[in-house]
């Protein structure tokens, strides 16, 4: 929809040209800014503009993702010798709620800034470990993790004038066997709950939830655990929710229920 | 900037943070829709660079450079394309409004080249509320199965829609789709409160801001109470409301009204506007509301000069009735069953939203071009209210993108005319996606508490039913909603002992309305579980407990009063022979049973009566002249809003005159074309509309006859005289009028059957087999009757397992399509549609009417068909699986 309050849009050609603030924010594919009001905001700076690479290969075997890099790039990543865990990127890409019409456009890092329990993009980047590259307001970065970074709802450790430069994922997780799962109201309904998990070589187990909690939340077994013992983990999360696409038992009940699935597959 | 739009080149300014689809309207390329404006429907789908993109979440500024496609580009109706070809042999829409968005996703390499069962993925960001999706998804195959166009007759056969090439192609002119110089747009200021006084308003701020040509607040506004709700009659419906009214009643409720340049301009002067509100309580139970020491919603209001009920109980109608004894009836029933169900708000969803645009023509007469299914109730209330001659106000509904029974309102006209009338500029007031779930009226939610009993044979000795429907602020179609809710649904059963005790009450919750069904299809919810129940308890069949209790012809057609005046009648009575097509389809086998330990199966069914036409009187009076080229023209006053009516009415004229029916040209829902009707409601538009087009024809054909001589007869290559074959239009001009008035009225049935396992893990509900028998009196169009089944049965699956507009403390939650599932393409089912073979003494060559009635015993069918299957019955609308799963778990 139109975004009337705005009275710029701007199409940085560096970093020194972003000049954000709380209500000039950046811009990725806009999927999300144009679905719904932001009566709030003056400005957008279109990261589009700065020309990232969509992906790399890095030096250590890792994969750096461009904040910027849309939901089709990303799920046309060639399989890669030692990048076990790419069918999770499909996987999550898939259960975006909208058609892969949004694809082109949608952007990783979008997805991540946005925030949605249901964003398709933390449950990958929860389970993989990956770690988010912030542009610092100062002018530096940080890293964090997709997880710690997605505090509930629509809220991230993100503060005004930071930008989301990268998800970076590294060799150890990408080798890794993964799973998935999805359950909604309906068979292809915005998510009720999405688990999303990996077995590393060495055995460890890692399992995110999202979906159906107000944030990321991911259990870690050093090995593969007991049904009982993944049960329990699932059962001490405490951020079920209740909203249009499932009440808060029902979220706990049919994760419990897909991470058996899940602890079975990856045995 | 430039780019290209359908190979032309455009240059343009888009504003910043405009998207594309905005930008593409304003140069004229209305092939897109608007039906959410969030990425969420599909109807403004166009390829970007050849990729398939949601225009509406496209930044504009990102088309510089960039070649775009449309419907529109993809071919014309000369030229189809052949993934439009294919929506035009499968009759692959409706109301036609998600269609060119449809085309251009059926277009992409990535659907022509997927497998069939892959199609709903791919689909699942293009919704359509009308159809289905069976259709489409033939469309998508490319199994068609229309007719070819250009054969005399049509009566019986599967005839394309006259406008299926133009809405394949996006050349479809829908209300909004025309150019206006110098346009004006209209916002409104809605309370944040559900319940308040206003105390002062201060416009000066927002007045004195650039582009800003008029606010309008209750001062401005006439003080002459109406109802949104329209009816031929206008007594039917309470006047409770305002055009602006310094008493709020319900969150969202119209505060003030801006006019100005841009939609931009006028929101922003709305968030100027300081407002100083006096918080009043506020109810928003309807058993509370009923009693004593509740707020009063209309407590200021005559009961008799607004017709409430009872003001002073927020009331707004009410029915209570019984026959025989039925407390005694239950003390001797050697079964008694009772339960208490209820139903949600559901949102009609129509992916055309609410419009209005209107001018003074050259002559300064009032135009109203808006999408209505009423245009002739509008224009009569219209004038009413700001107290203008008919003569001096239009009003015209294009084609209309979906109604449902919520454009049965007017809710936008009245602010445009006010601001036509204030301004002298063109003014268009186009509600939001999010104004849908807010401010546009709801379907009733009702508690429907049944108790029925029996002898062990099955006979029905009582019933007693208990209705509370919640109204909302207002009570626009509160009582018809409520009467005819609990009419056809009770009158359908032969109990000697019957009691009514209905009564539908105001809340400070948003306004609920008319809505597919008219409010049986939350008493058959509730009956029709009953019935389950009773018959669960005698061993018997459900199909046999309705053959021994169902009412025949002979049986009076009352609900509890015996000697109640009516003008039904029984017409071809189809009741059997509907419920025997379902049984033995409902034996058939269907999609294979998952396999798995948690999975249940079981079956269901229930039936559901309709009146075939609206009480109290439907009018409509048509124009039929035949033109010297052989054309007929038809004037007809009904609105097509999906509801195939106007292919019905081609067929029905080129029947009578012997042509194809691409020769009958239709001038339709056009205050200044036929003579009156009263609008596509009741599910009309073939019974009363078409009933006035089959006089009008055999009218022409006398004419036409008596001209051409004793022995003359019309043929498919003119009129045999004996004087040799003469080509018809040389009858021309000839011109005849025709009339229905919508009484008597007969019944039609319809008996839905499901099978369905259900995952005791999850709660999943998953449909293995879909059926429903029709009794739809003669098929004038076998392949758009089938399409009005499939797409009530969809819509009410959508009821039945998905939608509910949550509403807390006044407040919506769900006010996005993304947060308001409405069925996808993954979501419908295959449903069997079988006709029976009867022939109504009323209708057009013996047609009932079939709009309305495939919703309605949906959803208890479901719910007996879960039940089967995990042995606890569901008392509540939706059944989502998260209710499910607490059925078995809670």
């Amino acid at each position: 929809m139109d975004l009337p309050t705005l009275t710029e849009v701007r199409l940085p050609a560096s970093r020194a040209d972003l000049a954000l603030s709380a209500t000039v924010v950046p811009l990725g594919g806009g999927t999300w800014l144009y679905s719904e009001p932001q009566d709030h905001l003056t400005g957008l700076v279109d990261l589009t503009a700065l020309g990232w690479t969509p992906w790399e290969r890095r030096e250590d075997g890792g994969l750096s993702v461009a904040a910027t890099c849309t939901i089709a790039d990303l799920t046309r990543i060639p399989p890669t010798a030692g990048w076990r865990a790419l069918p999770l990127f499909r996987q999550s890409a898939e259960s975006l709620l909208q058609s892969f019409k949004i694809w082109s456009s949608a952007t990783v890092g979008g997805n991540i800034a946005t925030a949605l329990a249901a964003g398709a993009l933390i449950g990958l980047g929860g389970a993989l470990d990956a770690e988010l590259v912030v542009w610092t307001v100062d002018g530096g970065e940080r890293r964090q993790r997709v997880a710690d970074a997605v505090l509930a709802q629509r809220t991230t450790t993100l503060v005004p004038g930071e930008v989301i430069r990268s998800i970076e994922f590294a060799p150890g997780p990408l080798a890794a066997r993964t799973a998935f799962r999805r359950i909604a109201l309906s068979p292809l309904g915005r998510a009720g709950t999405v688990l999303t998990a990996r077995r590393d070589e060495d055995g460890a187990f890692v399992l995110c939830v999202t979906g159906g909690t107000t944030r990321p939340e991911v259990v870690r077994f050093p090995d593969l655990p007991a049904a009982d013992e993944l049960a329990a983990a699932i059962g001490v999360i405490p951020t079920w929710f209740t909203d249009a696409h499932g009440a808060a038992d029902w979220r706990e009940a049919v994760s419990r229920l897909l991470g058996e699935e899940i602890r079975q597959e990856l045995a | 900037m430039r780019f290209e739009v359908d190979g032309e080149p455009v240059e343009a300014d888009p504003f910043p943070g405009q998207c594309l689809r905005t930008l593409l309207r304003a140069t004229g390329r209305t092939a897109v829709k608007k039906g959410c404006d969030a990425g969420d429907c599909g109807a403004c789908g166009v390829l970007l660079d050849g990729e398939p993109v949601h225009s509406c979440v496209v930044p504009a500024h990102r088309a510089a450079g960039r070649a775009v496609t449309t419907a529109a580009g993809l071919g014309s109706p000369e030229h189809l394309a052949p993934v439009q070809q294919r929506f035009v042999d499968a009759a692959g829409f409706q109301c036609g409004f998600c269609t060119a968005g449809m085309v251009v996703t059926a277009s992409t390499e990535e659907v022509r080249h997927a497998d069939e069962a892959d199609l709903p993925r791919l689909f699942k960001g293009n919704l359509c509320r009308c159809t289905g999706y069976r259709s489409i998804r033939d469309a998508l195959a490319g199994r068609g199965t229309t007719e070819e166009r250009g054969a005399a007759g049509g009566v019986g056969r599967a005839v394309r829609a006259p406008a299926a090439e133009r809405i394949v192609t996006g050349r479809e002119p829908y209300t909004l789709d025309l150019a206006t110089t110098g346009l004006a747009h209209l916002a409104v200021l809605k309370s944040p409160h559900p319940s308040a006084r206003i105390r002062r308003i201060d416009t000066a701020a927002a007045l004195a801001m650039d582009g800003v040509l008029a606010i309008l607040t209750h001062e401005d506004a006439p003080a002459v109470l109406f109802s949104t709700g329209r009816h031929q009659n206008r007594l039917e419906d309470p006047d409770d409301t305002l055009v602006l009214d310094p008493v709020i009643r319900f969150a969202g409720q119209r505060v003030a009204a801006v006019v100005a340049e841009t939609v931009g301009i006028a929101e922003a002067a709305c968030r100027a506007i300081a407002i100083d509100y006096e918080l009043l309580p506020a109810v928003f139970d309807p058993e509370e509301a009923r009693s004593p020491g509740a707020p009063l919603v209309h407590g200021d209001k005559d009961a008799l000069a607004s017709r409430i009920s009872e003001p002073q109980r927020n009331v707004v109608a009410q029915k209570h009735g019984e026959t025989g004894d039925v407390e005694a009836a239950l003390e001797a029933a050697d079964v008694v069953v009772s339960g208490t169900w209820r139903t949600a708000r559901v949102a009609h969803a129509a992916l055309e939203t609410h419009a209005t645009r209107g001018w003074l023509d050259a002559d300064g007469r009032l135009v109203l071009r808006t999408s209505t299914q009423v245009p002739y109730l509008v224009q009569a209330e219209v004038c009413r209210l700001f107290g203008l001659e008919p003569d001096r106000v239009r009003v015209v509904a294009a084609r209309v993108g979906g109604g449902f029974g919520g454009k049965q309102e007017l809710l936008t006209e009245d602010l445009v005319t006010l601001a036509v009338l204030r301004t002298g500029r063109p003014v268009q007031y186009e509600f939001t996606r999010e104004d849908e779930f807010t401010i546009a009226p709801l379907r009733h939610p009702k508690r429907v508490a049944v108790t029925l009993g029996a002898t062990v044979d099955g006979v029905l000795t009582a019933m007693d039913v208990d209705v509370l429907a919640d109204t909302g602020s207002y009570g626009n179609h509160g009582p018809g909603v409520l009467f005819h809710g609990s009419h056809e649904s009770i009158a359908v059963y032969r109990a000697p002992n019957r009691r009514v005790h209905a009564e539908s009450v105001y809340t400070n919750n948003p306004p609920s309305g008319a809505f597919r069904g008219y409010g049986l299809g939350q008493v058959m919810f509730g009956l029709e579980s009953a019935m389950d129940e009773l018959a669960r308890r005698l061993g018997i069949s459900p199909f046999e407990l309705r053959r021994r209790n169902a009412i025949a012809p002979g049986d009076p057609i009352v609900v509890t009063d015996p000697d109640e005046e009516t003008d039904l009648q029984y017409g071809g009575y189809g009741l059997p022979e509907a419920l025997e097509l379902t049984e033995a389809a409902l034996a058939e086998p269907g999609e294979p049973e998952p396999d798995g330990p948690d999975w249940r199966l079981g079956s269901g069914m229930a039936l559901g009566m309709i009146a075939t036409m609206p009480p109290r009187g439907h009018f409509s009076e048509v124009r039929l002249a035949l033109e010297p080229d052989g054309g007929l023209a038809l004037d007809v006053g009904t609105a097509e809003f999906g509801n195939g009516t106007t292919t019905v009415h081609a067929q029905i004229v080129a029947e009578l005159l012997a042509v194809a029916p691409e020769r009958v040209r239709i001038r339709q829902s056009d205050t200044d074309g036929a003579r009156y009707d009263t609008g596509a409601f009741g599910s009309a538009g073939t019974v009363v509309a078409g009933k006035a087009v089959h006089l009008a024809a055999l009218a022409l054909r006398d004419r036409v006859l008596a001209a051409a001589g004793p022995g003359a007869e019309l043929g498919p290559d003119g009129v045999r005289t004996a004087a040799g074959l003469r080509p018809l239009g040389d009858f021309a001009p000839l011109g005849t009028t025709g009339t229905a008035d919508g009484t008597p009225r007969g019944l039609a049935f319809n008996v839905h059957g499901f099978r369905v396992a259900v995952h005791t893990g999850t709660g999943e509900v998953r449909i293995l087999k879909s059926v429903q028998g029709v009794d739809a009196g003669t098929v004038l169009n076998p392949e758009q009757l089938r399409g009005q089944v499939e797409g009530g049965t969809a819509q009410a699956i959508g009821s039945a397992l998905h939608e509910e507009v949550v509403v807390v403390d006044g407040h919506v939650l769900t006010r996005t399509l993304r947060n308001y599932h409405i069925p996808q393409m993954a979501d419908v089912p295959d449903t069997e549609v079988r006709f029976a073979s009867t022939y109504d003494d009323l209708g057009p060559f013996g047609a009932k009417s079939m709009s309305e009635a495939p919703y309605n015993p949906v959803a208890p069918a479901l719910a007996n068909a879960i039940r089967d299957a995990i042995g606890v019955r569901p008392h509540e609308l939706p059944m989502t699986r998260d209710r499910v799963w607490r059925l078995l778990h809670g």
